[in-house]
């Protein structure tokens, strides 16, 4: 089985594209929810996945908790930077303008980032994966054990997030606020709390994306920036405001990187994605599930 | 602010005439006329900013790219083929502007988040091929060999020297944005500010303008990369990465970006910071650039240039 067929080593590519697809895809949701509500577009996203893995490797490998309670309380200390981040850098603005906010969200996510090399230092982490190591291979493709994990945490968020929106009041109350956020306060939904909300799930969305990753590609701390702007690439892709065009355009932008870098140059890695947005951003900015004529109406 | 004085300008060009005398005279900070050459070199990117972001409301957060552009082409031409380099400086300009005319077309149909995003992007990709294509960049490791400047024999080769070649351009730069605000050009970058759709109606030509201040501002970004290289006889890509592009953001928020002063002073503000005052805090200055950024948009949307007009509105309550 040592022979690596053209067939299998394109099926790798293609599978441990889907995986860092995966990755990109959570985050693409949880801009999506603070997008949704807001019409905000937070710079700061790729911080909570960042985070979401240094908290995990204190919690799990430095203070020894299981994985079970390790996990949640990790979500929960994101959670809570996410709500510090609605509360401190958003809200108190005054003036509320697309520049304002994207320059508050930029600071906030340096502001993140300087914290986290204070904390961890610039080391990378490695934590463990959560059902090993050992590879099972699969026409001719070697595949980690975690890369399950990846894609199984997707498929869990988007379920929870799908009936969250769907079937709960406080979820519909969320969409109200998308819709029309002068309508929905009229009605008692109290918007204010709404934005936290959905700054605090958007939170803890990037940081389940953290901590199931950091097996694969460990963490560091100037992770984040990179992780947000292909997370947005996969948002627009998909359609920005759209879950399921969240998490196609995650798979299709993670594919894409995962091919680029194998087939054509892995010095470029980090640029096909970019490549994508831009091209995505010139000739289609409304995505493959956008809707043009909900974009116009957007404030932003 | 839309009248700059000739009254401020000579003022402030006689500051600047005697600035390394009087650093001079003083122990201490001598060398402040050294850091004084970084900050005309970012007030040249952040004035070409403040044109592009404050008048007329475009976000970017890639401009590292032009700079770097500017940097990278007199550096490959005039160390790798000897050529003159104040052609080589020229050359950047050019690279620099067709750059951003090609990815400024259909980057500047974009609005808001998207604006930034796509610069965003823009730049980190140029990032990426300076450090990849080592064989002319020399790659993560930069590049060196880059020649000082001179011209008809005269050598720019001291600090002070150095420092009014800087500080010229930056008033060439400085008085010629003023002339564009203050001509029809500038209004109609403002009339693009408040409403595209306004401005469009009343036969503005909006994208035409926007792309033509986006390429004023790579054109300036480039010189001052080429400045920079020129200066410092070295490059290497660190010095272009993202983290620069939201330095230039810092700048232009905290000096205020609907006014050029403001562009000056906060590019030298941040400089002095940069350079000098943030060394206690080494590799965590970031947490500081953080704080100053989220106080300035929360407490002083206008910036530092601002404050004047915010205290007279504020006395004039009372």
């Amino acid at each position: 089985m040592e022979t690596i067929t053209p067939a299998g080593q394109l099926f790798q590519y293609l599978i441990t594209g889907i995986t860092v697809g995966s990755i990109y895809a959570m985050v693409a949701v949880g801009f999506n929810i603070i997008y949704n509500v807001t019409e905000i577009i937070n710079f700061a996203q790729g911080e909570f996945v960042m985070l979401g893995g240094l908290v995990m490797v204190s919690l799990h490998v430095g203070m020894g908790l299981p994985l079970i309670a390790a996990f949640p309380a990790t979500m929960i200390i994101v959670t809570l930077v996410g709500m510090l981040l609605d509360r401190l850098a958003i809200s108190p603005i005054r003036r509320p303008t697309v520049l304002s906010l994207i320059i508050a969200t930029i600071a906030a996510s340096i502001l993140l980032k300087g914290t986290a090399m204070f904390i961890w230092g610039k080391d990378p982490y490695d934590l463990p994966a959560f059902s090993g190591r050992n590879p099972i291979t699969f026409l001719g493709a070697v595949i980690q054990p975690q890369y399950f994990w990846v894609i199984g945490f997707l498929i869990i968020t988007v379920i929870v997030l799908t009936l969250f929106f769907e079937k709960t009041i406080l979820g519909k109350a969320m969409s109200a606020c998308a819709d029309n956020p002068d309508a929905a306060s009229l009605v008692g939904i109290n918007v204010k709390q709404m934005i936290l909300l959905s700054f605090a799930l958007s939170a803890a969305i990037g940081a389940v994306a953290g901590i199931v990753v950091t097996p694969i590609s460990l963490m560091e701390y100037d992770r984040g920036a990179m992780l947000a702007v292909k997370g947005f690439g996969a948002a627009v892709l998909g359609g920005l405001g759209s879950f399921p065009g969240a998490v196609i355009g995650g798979l299709i932008l993670g594919a894409i990187e995962s091919l680029g870098a194998g087939l054509i140059s892995s010095g470029y890695k980090d640029a096909f994605a970019l490549i994508v947005l831009m091209f995505v951003l010139f000739y289609k900015p409304s995505g493959i599930f956008g809707d043009i004529e909900v974009s116009k109406i957007k404030r932003f | 602010m839309l009248r700059i004085g000739k009254l401020p300008i000579s003022t402030f060009a006689f500051l600047i005439i005697i600035f390394p005398w009087v650093a001079h005279q003083i122990p201490g900070i001598e060398h402040y006329t050294d850091v004084m050459v970084f900050a005309g070199i970012y007030s040249l990117i952040t004035i070409g900013l403040s044109l592009l972001m404050g008048y007329a409301g475009q976000i970017s957060v890639g401009h590292a790219a032009f700079y770097g552009i500017g940097a990278y082409v007199s550096g490959i031409l005039t160390a790798r083929y000897g050529l003159n380099p104040w052609i080589c400086m020229l050359a950047g300009i050019s690279v620099a502007g067709a750059v951003a005319l090609i990815v400024g077309a259909p980057c500047l149909k974009l609005k808001g988040h998207y604006l930034a995003m796509a610069t965003l992007a823009f730049g980190i990709i140029i990032f990426i091929v300076f450090n990849e294509e080592a064989e002319w960049t020399g790659g993560p490791d930069g590049m060196s060999g880059i020649p000082g400047l001179s011209i008809f024999g005269f050598d720019f080769d001291s600090v002070e020297k150095y420092f009014y070649l800087v500080w010229g351009f930056v008033f060439a730069a400085f008085v010629f944005s003023v002339n564009i605000i203050q001509s029809g050009a500038g209004r109609a970058l403002r009339a693009i500010h408040s409403s595209e759709t306004a401005a469009n109606a009343m036969g503005v030509n909006v994208s035409g303008y926007k792309v033509l201040v986006f390429v004023y501002s790579a054109v300036l970004a480039s010189l001052a990369g080429s400045l920079y290289a020129h200066y410092l006889n070295f490059i290497n890509p660190a010095t272009f990465d993202l983290f620069f592009s939201i330095k230039l953001l810092i700048m232009i928020a905290l000096g205020g970006m609907h006014n050029l002063w403001g562009a000056v002073i906060g590019a030298g503000i941040i400089t002095f910071l940069n350079y000098e005052w943030l060394h206690y805090f080494e590799e965590f200055e970031v947490i500081v650039y953080g704080a100053i950024l989220l106080v300035v948009v929360i407490f002083f949307p206008d910036g530092l240039a601002g404050i004047p007009d915010m205290l007279k509105k504020r006395l004039g309550k009372h």
